[in-house]
């Protein structure tokens, strides 16, 4: 058993696992849990849990609509977490929008653009996310299918092509294998891969979207939990991230669109709380963020995000990722010493994030995250929803462990002693 | 619940050695399989001899649990009418399914009880199921075609 300590500066991680009642649970037959899977969805602090009951005992009410008292306050509470999430991302309140998840998020995006292309009905500012043949949308080889999907069925519709950027053996986006033209409307990636932990060279490649005119969206689902971002600085015109990656429920997401954009985009689901107008022959729509926010929105679940948004801020973004840069530390030092163990990503700390997937040569992703789990250990297997990524190496399957603030540096230890057990269980050690 | 219950001494053996590997000629009806959330593939191959599974050959993809269960579904159809291996089918699956509430019957599907600790663990289900729904699935293709 290898043990380690490896303090991170100014971070008490033993009261913070105290705010996270979870973690104090046992699993399989009396073995405490080693939660290694905050990449999938991250647990929640007792603040959080708090601040949505309390909203529901005190202030619930549909937000946006009616006059009375608890309408008000909740209305309150819920832009209060949307002003909150801004300072947080350095966006502003009017930026944002509240989806279900990033998923619905970059769909919404996608779908606006679907309906841009279609034309009909619509002004001349809608005119910048139209599609069709000849135009192209350009993703990555390493994105979630979330940021996939929706831009090949949105060229599906349209005529457009996808195009994309290849990733390197060591897990980079490869920034050499395809050339911009201005036929590129959409450039489309993930600020931190989700499989690889490998972070995206975000400036380069707006740089380069800028330089043909295309449309920049950042899949920040990976980084805004993880580390400090600031939208505005990295110069995205769209980003997308969810709340119960970042400590918050689930239930709720945001879509990041700077305010000249959003101002300009057709709405995606319509109906009540969207409009401005409404007659029998016809609509008019409400300004951001409500255009985008059709029918009665998920509330707690927003005030939740916001008291989960003042959790990380207190601890400092900083903190939580020099954390998590010392986590993946013990996770490659430990499990580069294993047998048979190929990590899939870079190998380095540099310019990476705490996902860290590997193979196991002769044991199934499975059968290793079986015998992990037989000790406690939860991790994700599988292709971790990035499936052309496995494909690009070769492999079916890889074992994911992921941190968060809450993970400590012997539960990421116990992780390689986990994968000799399991070499040794399957007769390969 | 152990690890041994569930990768049984049978399971691993099967893994290990897997019985009627690879893809052979000649064949009725060829399917591909896949288990979405893992990426595990089986492609499956079967021929009839008129009412008789006469071979099924396979390649497959993936953990110990979905290459052991393929093997073990090779050793008990082949030979059989379509008719009992389609019993025996219905009884694997109702074991791999029942939650470790059906022990299964050993009378009818032979090393297959070695898979009833896998019905505990709801996300190796289908692990345990890919080859034998790829293996319906031929055999309804090869009844269609005719
Ligand atoms: C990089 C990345 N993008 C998108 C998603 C989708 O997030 P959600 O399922 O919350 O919409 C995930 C979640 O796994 C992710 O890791």
């Amino acid at each position: 058993m290898t043990t380690l300590q490896t303090p991170t500066a100014g971070l008490d991680v033993a009261s913070i696992r105290d705010d996270f009642p979870i973690l104090s649970r046992t699993v399989r037959e009396g073995r405490p849990l080693v939660y290694l899977d905050s990449g999938a969805t991250s647990q929640r602090p007792r603040q959080v849990l708090d601040a949505e009951r309390a909203f529901l005992e005190t202030h619930n009410a549909a937000v946006h609509r009616g006059a009375h008292q608890l309408a008000e306050e909740a209305t309150d509470d819920y832009e209060a977490a949307r002003s909150k999430i801004a300072v947080f991302t350095g966006a502003e309140p009017e930026e944002l929008v509240f989806t279900k998840n990033a998923t619905e998020a970059i769909n919404l995006v996608a779908y606006a653009m679907s309906n841009s292309s279609i034309r009909t009905g619509l002004g001349p500012e809608s005119e910048r996310f139209a599609v069709g043949p000849g135009d192209e949308i350009v993703v990555t080889e390493l994105e979630h299918h979330a940021n996939l999907v929706p831009w090949q069925e949105l060229c599906r519709r349209t005529g457009a092509t996808l195009r994309w950027y290849s990733v390197t053996e060591d897990g980079r986006i490869d920034l050499d294998s395809l050339a911009l033209t201005e036929r590129v409307k959409v450039v489309a990636f993930a600020h931190q891969s989700n499989v690889l932990g490998s972070i995206a060279p975000v400036e380069e490649l707006v740089r380069r979207a800028q330089a043909v005119g295309a449309l920049t969206v950042l899949d920040a689902c990976q980084s805004v939990p993880h580390m400090p971002v600031n939208l505005t600085e990295l110069g995205v015109d769209f980003a997308a991230f969810s709340g119960h990656k970042m400590l918050g429920p689930s239930g709720v997401g945001v879509l990041f669109g700077r305010t000249e954009l959003l101002d300009a985009m057709p709405p995606f689901i319509t109906g009540g709380s969207m409009i401005e107008m409404v007659r029998m022959e016809g609509s008019t729509y409400a300004p951001p963020p409500q255009r985008f926010e059709a029918g009665v929105p998920m509330t707690s679940q927003a005030v939740g995000l916001g008291a989960a948004v003042d959790y990380l801020s207190a601890i400092g973004m900083d903190t939580v990722f020099a954390h998590e840069r010392e986590l993946t530390k013990v996770a490659l030092d430990t499990l580069r010493e294993v047998e048979g163990v190929r990590i899939i990503g870079p190998d380095s700390l540099e310019q990476r994030g705490g996902a860290v997937s590997f193979v196991v040569d002769g044991v199934h992703a499975h059968d290793v995250g079986q015998v992990l789990d037989d000790r406690g250990i939860a991790v994700r297997v599988g292709h971790h929803c990035a499936w052309p990524l496995h494909r690009r190496f070769g492999i079916a399957a890889t074992v994911r462990a992921s941190f968060h603030v809450y993970t400590t540096a012997e539960e990421v230890a116990q992780l390689a002693d986990g994968v000799r057990a399991a070499r040794e269980f399957f007769g390969v050690a | 619940m152990k690890l041994e219950q569930m990768y049984q001494e049978i399971i691993l053996d099967h893994y290990r050695q897997p019985h009627g590997a690879g893809l052979r000629e000649p064949y009725d009806a060829e399917t591909h399989h896949v288990n979405p959330t893992c990426g595990d593939e089986v492609t499956l191959r079967v021929k009839l001899d008129g009412q008789s599974v006469q071979d099924v050959s396979y390649e497959s993809l993936g953990c110990s649990i979905s290459q052991a269960s393929t093997s073990v579904l090779t050793d008990l159809v082949v030979g059989k009418s379509v008719e009992e291996a389609f019993r025996i089918l219905e009884s694997f699956q109702e074991m791999a399914q029942s939650r470790g509430k059906v022990p299964g019957d050993e009378e009818i599907i032979g090393d297959g009880i070695a898979f009833a600790g896998v019905s505990r663990y709801p996300a190796r289900v289908k692990c345990a199921l890919l080859g034998w729904m790829a293996f319906k699935d031929a055999v309804a293709r090869v009844k269609e075609e005719a």
